[in-house]
């Protein structure tokens, strides 16, 4: 796999002893790595390892603070912001950078539009896009809102956008955190059609199957320092995992426990339709973790949504505990004990511009309140032991949550939800841009829910992560649960089956 | 799994002078480059009896731009607030006019609840128009600007309303007039109502929701907050605030009229966004949006007592510093 021929040559781009300070806080410690013509150079680390911040550095989005940037051998200064894009250099961000009101044909080519004698080339740029949007093997209408689409598809549009450049290295930051594996195995596709043509990649990914997959080095950061640069040929997940977090990861999944068949029925839902999702029939026992697996797209969140009332429901019930939930009324299923976690993690979840205690407890302020106001001091206390529990690392207490790595908003969005003590939890993708060190404790975490005798619903993209974690797993495709297994069933080649629609059965 | 020694060992940070949000300082830094230049310019300036005056001055403004304070913060604007002051002032009046009561003291009171009750149902018109109706809030108020108005003109034929009985004048006149140990009656109601409000939006449950609400509705919502229902209070609040001004207005006069209020919304806005308040929602400064109507009376007052620029430019100087005050907050927002 290793690049023989391009060893030799000069590296597009090299870092030197870049080092990077926020504030009084370093994030960066002398940082080396080059980048060689036509090679994919993964760049992995636990959360706040500094990746991010590291190829924002190389793609000029922000200055480092000392060390020297390298392009094609000669020192550079990167243009500030997005203009290193002219020096073929492109960055698809963690956080999608695109424009809300902007259609997807005109996002793809802002600030590049095409024009004839003055006047903007509406259909060429349409074309354009709908020829890129199909290599990728993409549905999204070319003429809709960014604002309408789904997390998935604003990455895929922001995949779109650069692989629609003429670029030279292409630094994708978890391009692969919302996509399912159809999707990222198409990404793929591209990116080897590109680097045959000698384009560069650098991929940050914590699925570190993938890494394995596309990759042909490996960087790992540890806490902003250099820890290795390899031949991704000479070692495996495990050694990548180990190299990460500089020490011995046991299983990565928790043994299962299933719940009695004649354990009390939690939650039940009958005939729920929406808009997209047609007649969903399940039930969740106590004790039970039940996953969803399927295509992004599927209509899972949507299901869920209207479960705890976030979207209307057309028709069917949800019983919670026996008792019917309302439609439509978020509130009363909360105070019922049931808790939906949403993906969208800075859309939906948490408030950028605010503090971590903010955060946190917003969803249970009614904990806080003494004689009618607020205890600064029971939040702050709530806040001490959510750091523990979830082990949410900050170098700086006050830090704005839009400023924390994407794994640490990620458990501090989970414990806001588990802060309102919840009986009934629906997870959708619990590890979207989490470290394998912290994925492992979030499974764990998991599973002493159900043991404590909650019941949990995983929403994942991540086959492996139902299959580790779930006692059944309920399948959906195009709106409808078209398959639900249990036991020896629960294997990829199942749920890629029922996914895909090659098979079905009747669920209900 | 903390490998990460820096973090276990890490000790408290120190707090130094950049952890001071510059955002929260710069209108009290204004207030005070200001009271300079005003001191550098007319030696009668910063007397206490000047500056009481100016103080006892801003007090309209400063009041109905504590409730712009919610209104804003949760995302909303409301642009009606001038011609509530009038519609409320002249129905409290034609009240009083009527003579329902025949006890003054009495009707008095009756005449102030009714003001208040009149100026939250404006508020919570507003608030229902923008939440139920789905209006944009922009476009609600100032059709409600325009109805406020219109209705203050009918009810006036276009000239004034003023308090006919004396004896209820006499016996209203100190709750504009009038002293607490030496302060000025509306001083005190200005550090009152702000003191108030200043405990609901940063200590209770509500205030935590108002943040949220205008920091991004839909993770408010994702979070059980009834959006809806926190944007209806914030109007109403507003409307609150706008009936207390007018208790304080009423008494000054004695009378009303059809151009009473006029162009107050910009000044309450004004005042929100110079005190450090976002215009886009978030945070709110209830302290700030205080000081920034402090500054803008202060600047009328400074015009006054100098003589290179004329006051008739007092308009044009206002409209100028929400201007400037925008730049400034960007500029600082950046850098944070
Ligand atoms: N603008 C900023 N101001 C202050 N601190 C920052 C800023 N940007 C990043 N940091 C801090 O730098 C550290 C590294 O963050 P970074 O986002 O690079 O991590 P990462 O390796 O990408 O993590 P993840 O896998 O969770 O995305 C974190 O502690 C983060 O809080
Ligand atoms: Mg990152």
């Amino acid at each position: 796999m290793a690049n023989d021929g391009a060893i030799a040559s000069v590296p597009v781009l090299a870092a030197e002893r870049i080092s990077k300070t926020f504030g009084e806080v370093q994030v960066l410690f002398s940082v080396d790595m080059d980048i060689l013509p036509g090679e994919v150079h993964a760049l992995v680390g636990e959360n706040g390892a500094g990746k991010s911040t590291f190829i924002k550095i190389l793609s000029g989005f922000q200055p480092p603070s000392s060390g020297r940037i390298l392009l094609d051998g000669e020192p550079v200064t990167l243009p500030a912001n997005s203009a290193a894009e002219a020096l073929g250099i492109i960055l698809i961000h963690q956080e999608f950078n695109l424009a809300e009101h902007l259609t997807v044909t005109e996002s793809l080519f802002l600030g590049r539009e095409v024009a004839r004698f003055g006047v903007l080339d509406r259909k060429a740029m349409r074309a354009e896009t709908r020829r890129v949007l199909d290599m990728l093997g993409s549905r999204i209408d070319e003429n809709a809102l960014i604002s309408s689409l789904a997390v998935a598809d604003k990455q895929m549009v922001e995949i779109a956008k650069a692989i629609s450049r003429d670029a030279r290295v292409i630094f994708m930051d978890e391009p692969t955190a919302v996509l399912s594996r159809e999707e990222a195995g198409v990404l793929f596709d591209q990116v080897r059609k590109l680097k045959a043509k000698g384009t560069s990649f650098v991929f940050v990914s914590h699925k570190l199957d993938e890494v394995m997959e596309i990759s042909d080095r490996v960087t790992v950061l540890r806490d902003g320092q250099w820890i290795k640069t390899a031949p991704t040929s000479m070692l495996d997940g495990e050694a990548i995992a180990q190299l990460m977090v500089g020490r011995e990861l046991s299983s990565l999944y928790p043994t299962k426990h299933e719940p009695d068949v004649d354990e009390t029925i939690v939650l039940s839902v009958r005939g729920l339709t929406t808009g997209y999702v047609q007649d969903a029939n399940f039930e969740l026992r106590k004790g039970e973790v039940l996953g969803f697996s399927g295509l992004i797209g599927s209509g899972r969140s949507e299901l869920m949504e209207a479960i705890a009332g976030l979207r209307p429901r057309l028709a069917g019930e949800v019983l919670l505990h026996g008792e019917p939930l309302v439609a439509g009324d978020f509130r009363e299923a909360n105070r019922r004990g049931l808790a939906y976690m949403t993906k969208d993690r800075k859309g939906m979840g948490l408030l950028l511009d605010e503090g971590m205690t903010t955060n946190l407890t917003l969803q249970s302020l009614g904990q806080h309140v003494t004689h009618g106001y607020l205890d600064p001091g029971s939040e702050a206390k709530a806040m001490a032991r959510a750091r523990r529990r979830f082990d949410i690392r900050v170098r700086d207490d006050r830090v704005r949550v839009g400023r924390m790595s994407g794994g640490n908003q990620q458990k501090l969005l989970l414990a806001k939800v588990m802060e309102t003590e919840p009986q009934v939890i629906i997870i959708d993708e619990p590890t979207r841009g989490i470290d394998v060190g912290t994925k492992q404790q979030i499974y764990h975490f998991i599973a002493a829910l159900a043991r404590e005798g909650r019941s949990i619903i995983v929403v994942s993209s991540e086959m492996p992560e139902v299959i580790g974690l779930c006692t059944r797993v309920a399948v959906m495709r195009e709106g409808h649960l078209v398959g639900m297994l249990e036991g020896e069933e629960i294997s990829e080649q199942m749920i890629m089956r029922y996914a895909a629609g090659l098979r079905r059965k009747a669920v209900g | 799994m903390s490998t990460n020694s820096d973090i276990e060992e890490r000790v408290p940070r120190r707090r130094t002078w950049r952890d001071i949000d510059l955002r929260a300082v710069a209108p009290f830094a204004a207030l005070i480059l200001l009271l300079i230049i005003g001191a550098l310019v007319n030696p009668n300036f910063i007397g206490l009896t000047n500056l009481a005056n100016v103080a006892t001055r801003s007090a309209f403004i400063a009041i109905i731009a504590v409730g712009a304070t919610f209104v804003i913060s949760s995302g909303d604007l409301d642009l009606s607030v001038g011609s509530m002051v009038a519609f409320v002032a002249s129905l409290m009046i034609l009240f009083m006019n009527s003579g329902a009561i025949a006890d003054p003291s009495l009707m008095l009171v009756a005449a102030m609840v009714l003001a208040v009750v009149i100026g939250s149902a404006c508020g919570l018109l507003n608030g229902l128009i923008t939440t139920l109706g789905r209006i944009e809030p922009f476009i609600a108020t100032l059709g409600t600007m325009g109805i406020y108005r219109g209705l203050t003109t009918w009810l006036s034929q276009g000239g004034a309303i003023t308090l006919q009985s004396s004896e209820l004048q006499s016996l209203y006149r100190p709750a504009y007039f009038g002293n607490v140990l030496g302060v000025p009656v509306p001083i005190v109601v200005i550090l009152v109502v702000t003191a108030i409000a200043a405990f609901v939006l940063y200590r209770t449950r509500y205030g935590r929701h108002v943040v949220a609400v205008g920091s991004s509705r839909e993770v408010a919502r994702y979070s059980g907050i009834h959006v809806d229902r926190v944007r209806t209070i914030a109007f109403v609040i507003q409307g609150l605030c706008v009936a207390v001004a007018v208790l304080l207005y009423v008494p000054r006069l004695g009378s009303t009229s059809a151009t009473t209020g006029i162009l107050w919304e910009l000044q309450a806005i004004t005042a929100v966004v110079v005190g450090g308040t976002a215009l886009k929602g978030g945070a709110g400064r209830v302290w700030g949006t205080i000081c920034g109507a402090f500054i803008l009376e202060l600047v009328g007052n400074i015009m006054l007592l100098s003589n290179f620029i004329s006051e008739y430019l007092i308009g044009a100087i206002q409209g100028s510093i929400i201007i400037i005050a925008m730049l400034v907050q960007r500029s600082l927002t950046r850098k944070s």
